[in-house]
């Protein structure tokens, strides 16, 4: 078997089918990358899963999973003023939450190089939004670098790395869903021995690093004159080129991924229009790009999300005079969703309907198959604690989600959690929801690890503001939704075990009076708990907790000795009332098309969260038969 | 070669991105140039999951366009209508493992279960070759995915690719006893 964490650390040359996220990895370890951190978002994750298939003892570099997005900036930025080559990365939005800390970077002396790795997602594949993070590296002075495929972003790490050092600012390699997850064959280089220095260069005479009134000016002259040595770095780097089809009426400005999706469209087209394929995004080459849009008559700027781009180049046209037609963005749907090759398809031939092929296939969209959506998983925690909180709730009451594996509850059958914002904001917007509320009661769910990541505030505000609101916790030991990444309250970091900060602890010195706990599976006690706290008179925490049972069976079936369980229906005693399959609702049920329920085999684990849903008790768990010898 | 597109779908938790890898690695031992995207993350939780599978030197994209598909490989019976609908090309082929969990719709009531003669309607009226597998012997769910690869070896549908080849990539990506069984179970279902 091919081992990952070996071949990350291969010396010689060699070529590998890799993820774009794992070809990271590769990259940061040949350019001698010393701390990397991150909180966990998709698309990223499998970033750290190449980082743990190297053994700590190993691993040339520092990893670790910070509480936020914010403090793992702080954490490499920290690193990188003391000398050291740092990343970190995370997922689209969590440059909102990094953004406080963000702004600040191109205005310091980043000795050491940093690099921001970030996991955009067009098409909103994982994510509350498709936001287009290129506004933020405008207004921060941040250069940006695209790549299109896990080979370019194997490549291009290094070029960030190469720029980030030679000019101590920080630069953004902004990946998107499915360039991280693309798999390809990469050709690797070999890797030198890297012996580090690792003494502290922290001095304040690299600075300023206080960013007052008086030094504000010329930090931000500083920032911008680097941009502008990054911006001639753009004018002769291979990582801008053009794909010459030697027309002189059409061409073509786009970047990563579209980029590819157009090559897939145009091979059907006989006269092909020349493509600029940027690397570069921000800043972009004038100079390139004024010389691409004068020699030809027309160019179209294909763009995912928003219409960066296209400004620049109408600015760099306008200013050369050129009378070129540059085409945009025609209409709404061009800002919306991820660039695929029928997506550019469409907007190809919005722009330029005489160039392709009419559409190649008929498709239909799936209508009329029954829908599946993300679910639960069987024997989930959560489940029982909807299945157990929505009989403590009257129908008028207001319930309001937050970020994880719990949002799921918004779907039938329990229909809980009836809006969603981002990390950390249910008690916030719970608070708000109670305000001149007497008649509906407001409830809010969190998971653990958004707790610490940025559920603290909203919290120790309802205290401060006494709002009347009752917080559910649903604690399931592990970051579940990214991947059962560990946080504070489980004891163990990244690389070891470490002291727990208990949820409860927290809540107790914030101040919070009334704190219930419960393990879900007890639904009545959780019932009668919820009534509680709601009816209480000030905020209230109910800690709903049940281990992630998808990280525990996994852990079940690695020990020795695991034997499979399951529960049964006693189709004797069953009256087809279906709570099991309708209220409670794991899809471990299967209702036929005789109203009967029968378990599904492949999914059940047993773990018997059912039995107490069924009013004839019917269900039990499986009992093997015993073989009676004649 | 071209291009030749498979297209899998599933369930988050059926093994679709064993399969996937297995795939792709089989593939590249057979000398084409390859490329591929899984779905991560959100959809695992038991939604619909898809990997793309695209070979030849006229690719780009990782991702199959829609109706391009030569090759639709599902893991459930409902995740195989669906792929046929999204993806699928006039003439291709689909193997598909038959065992079904139920859609949400379903389980509340509100859907009718869908049969298997729909599946066969729909490659029938399309032309696509209908490859339906199931192993009732077989006691881990999380080996359903070997057994669709049988099939696809023992009829060749990926152009170039042997059973050596999948071997080989099987090869890569276990160890030990799951190899010895997964191996054993590919064989068997070959022999």
């Amino acid at each position: 078997m091919k081992k990952m964490g070996d071949m990350l650390l291969r010396k010689e040359p060699f070529e590998e089918i890799v993820i774009g996220n794992t070809a990271l990895v590769r990259a940061m370890v040949e350019s001698g990358t010393r701390v990397v951190s991150s909180y966990p978002g998709s698309p990223t994750p499998e970033i750290a899963i190449a980082i743990r298939s190297i053994p700590e003892d190993q691993r040339p570099f520092y990893f670790e999973f910070s509480t936020n997005e914010k403090v793992a900036t702080e954490v490499a930025y920290g690193a990188a003023v003391n000398g050291h080559l740092s990343t970190v990365f995370f997922k689209s939005v969590g440059l909102n939450v990094a953004s406080d800390t963000l702004v600040q970077l191109s205005l310091v002396n980043i000795i050491g190089g940093m690099v921001v790795v970030l996991g955009d997602d067009p098409g909103a594949n994982s994510s509350q939004n498709e936001q287009d993070n290129r506004h933020f590296a405008r207004m921060s002075y941040t250069p940006v670098l695209e790549p299109a495929s896990p080979a370019e972003v194997y490549m291009y790490y290094k070029a960030a790395v190469m720029l980030s050092q030679k000019h101590h600012m920080p630069v953004i390699l902004r990946l998107t869903t499915h360039v991280c997850h693309a798999k390809e064959k990469v050709a690797f280089a070999g890797l030198q021995t890297k012996s580090f220095d690792d003494t502290p260069r922290f001095d304040v005479r690299n600075g300023p690093y206080i960013p007052l009134t008086t030094e504000v000016f010329a930090m931000k002259r500083q920032a911008l004159r680097n941009l502008d040595a990054v911006a001639k770095y753009a004018e002769q780097t291979e990582l801008n080129r053009i794909v010459d089809h030697g027309n002189a009426d059409l061409g073509i400005i786009t970047m990563g991924l579209p980029f590819l999706s157009l090559m897939d469209v145009l091979e059907s087209v006989e006269t092909k229009p020349d493509i600029l394929k940027l690397g570069v995004v921000h800043p972009v080459p004038r100079g390139l790009i004024r010389k691409f849009v004068a020699r030809h008559k027309e160019v179209k700027i294909l763009e995912e999300l928003d219409d960066i781009l296209e400004q620049e180049v109408k600015r760099i046209a306008y200013d050369a005079g050129l009378s070129t037609r540059i085409v945009g963005k025609n209409d709404v749907e061009d800002w919306v969703g991820e660039y695929t090759a029928d997506k550019v398809y469409h907007v190809m031939a919005g722009t330029w309907p005489e160039l392709l092929p009419s559409k190649l296939a008929k498709v239909d969209q799936g209508e009329g198959i029954p829908a599946r959506p993300a679910q639960l998983c069987p024997g989930c925690g959560h489940r029982s604690a909807f299945f157990a909180i929505k009989k403590a709730l009257s129908s008028t009451d207001i319930t309001v989600a937050d970020i994880g594996c719990h949002t799921l509850g918004y779907l039938p059958p329990y229909e809980m959690g009836e809006l969603l914002m981002c990390m950390g904001a249910s008690p916030g917007m719970g608070s708000g929801l109670s305000l001149f509320n007497d008649s509906r009661k407001v409830v809010a769910f969190m998971g653990d690890s958004t707790f610490f990541h940025a559920g603290l505030p909203g919290i120790v505000n309802a205290v401060f503001n006494r709002h009347n609101i009752t917080l559910i916790l649903m604690e399931n030991g592990t970051t579940a939704m990214t991947g059962h990444q560990d946080h504070p309250a489980t004891g163990r970091n990244f690389n070891d075990v470490t002291e727990k900060v208990p949820v409860r602890s927290v809540l107790e010195g914030l101040g919070v009076q009334n704190i219930y706990e419960v393990d879900t599976y007890q639904q009545e006690k959780l019932t009668v708990l919820v009534k509680k706290a709601v009816d209480d008179d000030l905020f209230s925490v109910v800690i709903a907790r049940h281990p992630c049972m998808l990280k525990f069976t996994r852990e079940q079936r690695r020990k020795k000795g695991y034997r499979a369980k399951r529960v049964d229906i006693d189709q004797g005693i069953c009256d087809r009332n279906h709570a099991c399959v309708g209220a409670f609702g794991c899809p471990t049920f299967k209702r036929n098309i005789d109203g009967s329920v029968e378990i599904n085999t492949d999914l059940c684990i047993g773990d018997g969260s059912c039995i107490q849903t069924c009013p004839t008790e019917a269900i039990s768990p499986f009992k093997p038969l015993t073989r009676v010898r004649q | 070669m071209n291009e030749f597109n498979t297209y899998l779908i599933g369930v988050g938790g059926q093994g679709i991105g064993m399969l996937s890898e297995i795939l792709i690695r089989a593939a590249d031992y057979a000398g084409h140039r390859v490329k591929a995207v899984d779905t991560h993350g959100l959809a695992q939780r038991g939604g619909t999951v898809v990997s793309h599978l695209r070979l030849g030197d006229r690719v780009y994209s990782p991702m199959v366009p829609k109706g391009q598909a030569h090759l639709v490989v599902a893991l459930e019976r409902h995740e195989a209508l669906r792929g046929l609908d999204t993806a699928a090309k006039e003439g291709g082929d689909l193997v598909y493992y038959d065992t079904v969990w139920q859609p949400l719709g379903e389980r509340l009531g509100h859907d009718e279960p869908a049969g298997n003669s729909l599946v066969q309607e729909q490659c029938k009226r399309r032309g696509i070759q209908c490859h339906r597998v199931h192993d009732p012997g077989l006691d881990d769910p999380r080996m359903q995915n070997v057994v669709v690869l049988s099939e696809i070896g023992r009829h060749g549908l990926i152009p170039g690719v042997t059973h050596d080849h999948y071997r080989s990539a099987m090869q890569d990506l276990l160890t030990g006893p799951l190899l010895e069984k997964n191996m054993a179970l590919y064989d068997s279902h070959n022999a």
